[in-house]
């Protein structure tokens, strides 16, 4: 499967968010990292040291080009290549939407990463709901593709995350939810289009 | 042959190196003669030169053509030349025959200075680290320090990976392509085979075939029919060939009948008139003994503890001889001892020799490695 991350999409905002979080010169792995420009924008602005997997051919020549560490990889198949506790961030930036093997992935993180960041579009966004009572499955800036051709196949609500992470053992340490650059904090499972979660291993 | 944007007319070079070479084996080599080719030119820094090196049974014709021989481009002319993939307009690029082989280098063929007689059987066997060295007193005569890379496929990039081994200084990237960090059991197997075909034909004379004005062509022949299956895929051949008969019925008999034993005669044919049966015997040899990590008690990520240079390693889906698997192997190390790496695994139904075929995604991933690489 092709995971949809269009990081080259995404607005600035959304790198400065996850950026934000990033300790200088920590050590990061992007799953499914698109065409690297999210693990070249960490190296640019907090001199991370990372690796990118991605299994798509023309988002692995984009990070050669980009000068990105990339692991030709199908992240369902987890991530056996990487040591436990080997990086200071997994990422996994607007990719969970589209992964078949949700839960394991979060396992996988926990056990590669010290942290995890996750980030995906907000299912219980008002304007979602609003269609989906309209009759219709939501078509958006953030999910633009049909009913029938979507890649993505686990949409979910922050609360649906959130219960997720409590099942597999993760501690949410921050989360930042934003609606066209800007960052919500009344309401946001309503009015957030796009969720941020940092998390680590329950102690 | 692709003429378009071609080194050219090339012309091979040859150096005498004096110093002895202390071979793993424990045998010297007093002194020797390697022959190589360059393309493009080594700039004023001496820092933009690329080492390719060769396969089982490639050489340092690695591009270009010879003068008044239109057929007879380098054996990686489709990814070596101006504006291509390795483009000879910014890297110094230099194929060398491997010591032991049949090209020019000095191998079983080439007379012992001892006993004016070719040295036959008593050419003693040679390792990757072994070649490694030769090839580093061959970068001392071009008054090169440090490689801006080396590469090559199979055989090649296990010289790749040794050169960071050994050498980590003198190269800044490792080019490792459809290689492996060690042969398995069943490429032992297969190389084991190819040897024992060669060694019992009557006309090996125990490797002294030379001295007999003979040749062991029927073992060689069957060596290299045998090493060519493992280097397709079956579905390569399937395409190809399928079950497809010369003259379109059976004819009971033993001669050739299906267009895949005629594709395999011919091979084997050319081969044995091409090649050496005592380099292919050593460097089969020099396949089976590579493995870095045995030295580290298996361990291969304490193998490549020491290695600085970046590298790009690229493997390709239907090589079952050295599968995506042995790449991951290498990767894993490296991510261990978090060195800059990048692995593709490429789509490609034709085995093994998809290192040296045309494919836009191969071609495309290395242009873009190499571009990053500044000289």
């Amino acid at each position: 499967m092709t995971h949809i991350t269009k990081s080259s999409d995404i607005s600035r905002p959304d790198f400065a968010a996850i950026a934000a979080w990033i300790s200088p010169g920590a050590k990061v792995l992007d799953l499914g990292c698109g065409d690297g420009s999210l693990l070249r924008y960490l190296h640019d602005t907090r001199s991370i040291f990372g690796y990118g997997v991605e299994i798509d051919d023309n988002n692995v020549l984009s990070c050669v080009r980009n000068g990105v560490n990339v692991i030709q990889n199908d992240l369902e198949s987890g991530l056996s290549t990487f040591e436990s506790d080997s990086f200071d961030y997994v990422i996994l930036s607007q990719t969970l939407q589209a992964m078949r093997h949700t839960e394991e992935i979060v396992n996988e993180m926990l056990r590669v990463g010290k942290q995890g960041i996750v980030s995906f579009p907000n299912f219980g966004y008002w304007k979602n709901r609003a269609q989906v009572i309209s009759g219709h499955m939501p078509v958006s800036e953030e999910l633009p593709y049909q009913w029938f051709d979507t890649p993505n196949i686990h949409l979910c609500t922050l609360g649906d995350f959130e219960e997720l992470c409590n099942l597999c053992g993760a501690q949410i340490l921050e989360r930042i939810v934003m609606n066209g650059g800007r960052q919500i904090a009344f309401l946001p499972n309503l009015i957030g289009m796009l969720a941020f979660y940092r998390f680590e291993r329950q102690k | 042959m692709q003429a378009q944007n071609s080194v050219g007319i090339v012309t091979p070079q040859y150096v005498h190196i004096d110093k002895p070479l202390h071979l793993m084996s424990g045998a010297v080599l007093n002194s020797y003669n390697l022959v190589y080719e360059t393309y493009g030119k080594l700039n004023s820094a001496k820092s933009n030169a690329v080492l390719i090196c060769h396969a089982l049974s490639g050489s340092h014709h690695v591009a270009g053509i010879y003068a008044d021989q239109p057929k007879s481009a380098g054996w990686w002319d489709n990814m070596i030349g101006p504006d291509k993939s390795i483009d000879t307009n910014r890297f110094f690029v230099i194929g060398v025959n491997n010591l032991g082989g049949c090209h020019g280098s000095t191998g079983p063929a080439s007379i012992d200075a001892r006993t004016g007689r070719p040295y036959g059987a008593s050419f003693p066997i040679v390792t990757v680290e072994d070649w490694v060295e030769a090839q580093a007193q061959l970068a001392d005569h071009l008054g090169i320090d440090q490689f801006a890379a080396v590469g090559g496929g199979s055989l090649g990039g296990m010289q790749a990976i040794q050169w960071a081994l050994d050498y980590p200084e003198r190269l800044r990237h490792a080019l490792v392509i459809a290689a492996a960090s060690k042969l398995t059991a069943q490429n032992i197997a297969f190389n084991d085979v190819a040897r024992q075909a060669i060694i019992s034909d009557q006309e090996f004379y125990g490797g002294d075939y030379y001295s007999y004005d003979t040749l062991p062509r029927r073992g060689l022949r069957l060596a290299r029919m045998l090493g060519h299956i493992t280097y397709l895929s079956d579905d390569s051949m399937a395409i190809k060939f399928g079950r497809d008969l010369r003259s379109g019925a059976f004819s009971f008999g033993y001669d050739v009948e299906f267009e895949i034993e005629s594709y395999l005669r011919y091979q084997g044919d050319k081969f044995a008139d091409q090649f050496d049966a005592n380099s292919y015997l050593l460097m089969t040899k020099a396949l089976d003994y590579f493995d870095p990590a045995n030295a580290y008690n298996g361990d291969l990520s304490a193998a490549f503890r020491n290695a600085k240079a970046n590298f790009l390693v690229l493997s390709f889906t239907s090589d079952w001889r050295f599968s995506p698997e042995r790449s991951r192997d290498i990767v894993k190390a490296l991510l261990d001892n978090e060195a800059n790496v990048s692995y593709a695994e490429i789509t490609s139904r034709h085995g093994h020799d998809s290192f040296l075929m045309v494919d836009g995604y191969y071609h495309q991933l290395v242009r873009a490695y190499m571009d990053k690489i500044e000289t």
